[in-house]
């Protein structure tokens, strides 16, 4: 598995916030497949630390949970954003962008 | 997820782990319906237990459910520990709930304020005077004088006149059917202006305070209403006689408000306007509240009301002054006025009590230290054998802080433990000594609600309660070095020197509760033998009334029947009982000189009185049933001592001056032998007996409405003749009927019940103390031999003697014990002075109140260390050593 992960550690949150403004309602598995799946595989979220980092946001508020049951009998925990957390969506957002911004003027000038 | 749902985790852990279970087995399972291969899923996905750590974290309150784990373990711990664990809770037990009892009633008497709307602006206005070189302050005031200060003062505040609450015989029905209630006289705005308002009818009003006699409503307090009459809600109308006035009831008061008086609960409020002495200006007989108005100053207003005070009293001594010598009369003119908060009322109760609570609150504060003391040597004891544990904590990488905590919070098990059963003990036991403050046919009544304050106080204990003997072994505990604690060989001396530290703060506590407790003691034990001068026993006192005055004939008759009947030794008749309150005082003049400003003291008696109480006859004779007044008096050897130079007055005449100068004469008859008047821990007052037959301006002789019999019977416990009396008292004369019996012996010990209850929990907590320390001194010097065990079998083998190893194990305990006592005893006599007051003929550095103490003390430490003597005697040294 490839340790590009480290770069997306402080994105992992905009990343998940992002995908369920999209989609609403998904579990941590779908989740974790659609990140991989728009970016064609370039980021690969490390599975375990999706779990917590779902956790610290509903913590915080930004996500709500529930239980559900699949087609198959099981239960499975899915996700969608709270107002907080669709207002947050776009902080992370800009946060991002002035991030990558910095990252592009240090590599332009250097 | 919200703080709550964070707190509220913590309880269902299991629930919590598993759902995180859940969803990461839900997880896999995905991965594998989507065709990955297991081992694949399991190795991208990490450690589990990390990830289930990292998620519970967040779901969690991390310190919090730590807590919980310390708590689990600190109760595992004293379950471990049974027998210490027992004794630390139990003593605490005792001392918290000591503590919580006391505030209760402190609370109750002296914090709690007024269930009214303005209890913060609220004064009681009082005088403030030395009279004979002692000073006095006195709360009643007559209502003219009232009416003054109301008038002068109406700017700046709102005074209210309240008399003393007193049990008045009253009935809703027939005279036979009397029944005693808490009556109260008010003027009419006092409940309006408190913020009151009515349950059922109407409130007492200005309206109803306008003429003298002429506004006959009562009011009723909520909780007599709900008791008496079972919230019957046609109350209102209903009428009720007291005093030959019929009173109708006007309505309820909303809300748990019984009178401005702690220890009393008004059940009826009358008008002020009804009270006899209403017009009267030298009557004083109601306490002055005021309530200040917004924005205004106490000192003002004080000014202007002693102002207006000393005006009027100016005005009505004109014209008394030539009776009165000119420093009497500047004393009582240079009164001062006083005005202090009362918040939270004001009564005879608080005055009395507030020294006696606030004793007994150092008293039980003194206890919880002791038994704190003893919790933090038990815990330090303990502590020792959980050096290894703690040290391995440390070495695994448990956080000091962490170590404190865990010693912290099972300190605090302990305490909360402590405080819940003390709080069971409180809950008996203030009540308890409510039932004492009084005399039993008068018990103070007080609101005693378990609400938030007590609830609070009973948690803020507890806490203070675990760092004080929670901290300094936690503190320890958190410094140990596991190097040395793993090995076995751990430094001692410091943890015996905290110990031995702690074990004279305890001495020295429980030798100055000791030395507290037997100066009360001492005092109730000499009052309650001082000699009143008349004998008690076999007597009682029968409160006669009637409904309307009864010819002096009518008395006599009475006497004359009663004194002829089986069981009766003698009968006679007085205005009031001796000790049992009734103050009337007179200055006298001999010879026509001016008065030579000693008091004497009044009582008006029927012939036969003074061999009902064995009052011994010195000189003369006793009153003849044609002595009257003015005309005949018996005196006592004071008055002979203070108006004739000791020499006996009979035959002699003398005049007694009433205000306005107004003089009576008498010649004396008899003189008796002194007796104590009205208090016991007064000196013998110069008295002047006057006969009940009073002869008006026309020669007539007065009707009497009412006296006390004094019934001296044959039998050693009187009470069984009070139901004969009872019933004989109306078939002699059917307008006669008993109000209410007593032993004379009863209202003598009236006056030691004070002085009994101070004694009574004195004693009770030197106990307690002694106890506690005797249990905290053994508990020291057992921990002790057990660490010096190999020491102390060496010195065996080499050939010491059992008073060698008695000394090894004491001397440290013993100077500990010398330097407690020693402190104890500076702080005692130290303390003392502000007690002082209450003791009678005792001081505190009298020699036997500081050697019983101390002795008590060593006998308790002897007791305490032969057991550990003992032990350490029958060290083995061949299996001692063979161990190590």
């Amino acid at each position: 598995m490839s340790r590009r992960t480290d770069a997306l550690q402080g994105s992992l949150d905009l990343l998940v916030l992002k995908i369920l403004s999209r989609r609403s309602r998904l579990h941590g598995y779908a989740i974790m497949s659609a990140i991989q799946e728009i970016s064609a595989d370039v980021l690969r979220v490390e599975e375990g630390s999706l779990y917590p980092a779902l956790h610290r946001m509903e913590e915080s508020g930004w996500v709500r949970a529930e239980w559900v049951t699949k087609e198959n009998g099981r239960r499975a925990r899915v996700y969608q954003l709270t107002t907080a957390g669709k207002k947050q969506v776009g902080t992370e957002e800009s946060r991002w962008k002035a991030v990558a911004a910095a990252v592009n003027r240090v590599l332009l000038e250097a | 997820m919200s703080m709550w749902r964070r707190v509220t985790n913590l309880f269902r852990i299991k629930q919590v782990n598993n759902e995180i279970e859940e969803e990461l087995q839900s997880h896999f399972d995905e991965a594998l319906a989507q065709g990955r291969d297991p081992d694949e899923a399991r190795r991208a996905f990490g450690s589990p237990l990390r990830h289930r750590e990292a998620s519970r974290d967040a779901r969690l309150i991390t310190w919090l459910d730590a807590l919980r784990a310390d708590a689990i373990f600190g109760l595992r711990q004293l379950r471990k520990n049974k027998i210490t664990s027992l004794a630390a809770v139990l003593s605490l037990a005792l001392a918290i709930g000591s503590c919580m009892a006391a505030f209760r009633l402190i609370d109750a008497v002296l914090l709690r304020p007024l269930p009214v709307a303005n209890a913060d602006h609220l004064y009681e206005v009082s005088r403030h005077g030395v009279f004979n070189n002692q000073s006095f302050t006195y709360n009643a005031w007559s209502y003219p004088l009232f009416q003054a200060m109301r008038v002068a003062v109406k700017d700046q505040a709102e005074l209210l006149a309240v008399s003393n609450t007193e049990p008045e015989d009253l009935t809703y029905k027939s005279d036979q059917e009397m029944e005693r209630a808490q009556v109260q006289y008010v003027c009419g705005w006092m409940l309006p202006t408190l913020g009151l308002r009515p349950k059922l009818g109407r409130l007492l009003s200005e309206s109803d305070n306008l003429h003298p006699g002429a506004h006959p409503y009562a009011v009723l307090s909520q909780g007599y209403w709900e008791h008496r009459f079972g919230e019957d809600p046609k109350i209102v109308g209903r009428t009720f006689r007291m005093d030959e006035r019929v009173y109708e009831i006007v309505g309820v008061v909303d809300g748990e408000f019984t009178g401005t008086e702690p220890g009393t609960m008004v059940d009826i409020f009358v008008p002020v306007m009804m009270h006899p002495g209403v017009s009267a200006n030298d009557w004083s007989w109601h306490r002055t509240l005021a309530i200040l108005k917004l924005g205004a100053a106490v000192e003002p207003l004080r000014a202007k009301l002693e102002a207006v005070s000393r005006a009027f009293e100016e005005q009505r001594m004109n014209g008394a002054t030539a009776g009165m010598p000119k420093e009497q009369r500047d004393a009582f003119l240079n009164q001062q006025v006083l005005l202090e908060p009362a918040a939270s009322g004001a009564s005879q109760l608080r005055t009395d009590t507030r020294r006696p609570l606030t004793i007994l609150c150092v008293l039980v504060v003194l206890v919880l230290l002791i038994a704190c003391a003893n919790v933090a040597n038990l815990m330090t004891a303990q502590a020792s054998s959980r050096a290894r544990e703690l040290a391995l904590r440390v070495s695994i990488g448990g956080g000091r802080w962490r170590l404190v905590q865990l010693v912290l919070v099972q300190s605090a098990c302990l305490a909360f433990l402590a405080a819940a059963l003390g709080a069971l003990l409180a809950w008996w036991a203030a009540p308890f000594v409510v039932g004492m403050i009084n005399p039993p046919d008068n018990p103070a009544r007080l609101l005693l609600p378990a609400d938030w304050r007590v609830v609070g106080f009973g948690l803020a204990i507890a806490l203070a309660v675990t760092l004080l003997f929670g901290l300094l072994p936690a503190l320890r505990a958190s410094t140990v070095n596991p190097a040395t604690a793993l090995k076995g060989g751990e430094d001692a001396h410091a943890r015996q020197r905290l110990m031995h530290g702690l074990i004279g703060v305890q001495v020295a506590f429980c030798f100055l509760v000791l030395f507290v407790a037997g100066l009360f003691v001492t005092t109730f034990e000499r009052l309650s033998h001082e000699s009143t001068g008349f004998s008690g026993d076999c007597v009682l006192v029968v409160d006669t009334v009637t409904k309307q005055a009864q010819p002096l004939a009518y008395w006599n008759q009475l006497l004359d029947q009663l004194r002829h009947r089986q069981g009766i030794e003698a009968v006679g008749m007085s205005d009031a009982p001796l000790l049992g309150g009734g103050n009337w005082s007179n200055f006298i003049s001999v010879d026509g000189l001016p008065p030579n400003g000693v008091i004497a003291y009044m009582r008006r008696v029927s012939p036969g009185w003074i061999d009902a109480l064995k009052i011994p006859l010195l000189d003369g004779r006793d009153f003849l049933p044609r002595d009257s007044q003015p005309g005949s008096a018996l005196v006592n050897q004071a008055f002979a001592n203070a108006y004739f130079h000791g020499k006996s007055p009979v035959g002699r005449t003398f005049e007694i001056v009433f205000s306005g100068n107004f003089r009576l004469r008498f010649q004396a008859v008899g003189m008796v032998g002194d007796v104590r008047y009205e208090e016991l821990r007064q000196p013998l007052v110069p008295q002047v007996y006057v006969p009940f037959r009073i002869l008006g301006e026309k020669g007539e002789v007065r009707d009497v409405g009412g006296a006390d019999l004094v019934v001296r019977t044959t039998s050693t416990n009187p009470l069984v003749l009070s139901q004969f009396l009872r019933d004989e008292i109306p078939q002699v004369r059917p307008e006669f009927r008993v109000s209410r019996i007593r032993t004379q012996l009863e209202i003598n010990q009236s006056h030691t019940v004070r002085e009994r209850l101070l004694a009574t929990l004195a004693v009770f907590f030197s106990v307690v103390a002694l106890l506690l320390a005797g249990v905290g001194l053994y508990g020291v010097l057992h921990y002790y031999v057990l660490q010096r065990q190999r020491e102390i079998g060496i010195r065996i083998v080499v050939g010491a003697g059992i008073a060698n190893i008695a000394r090894i194990v004491t001397v440290d305990v013993f100077i500990a014990l010398v330097g407690g006592s020693a402190a104890g005893l500076t702080l005692g006599i130290a303390s003392a002075r502000f007690m002082a007051s209450l003791f009678y003929q005792v001081k505190a550095t009298d020699p036997p109140m500081l050697i019983v103490p101390t002795l008590v003390l060593i006998a308790v430490a002897i007791l305490a260390a032969i057991p550990a003597v003992i032990r350490a005697s029958r060290i083995d040294p061949a299996s001692m050593l063979r161990v190590e």
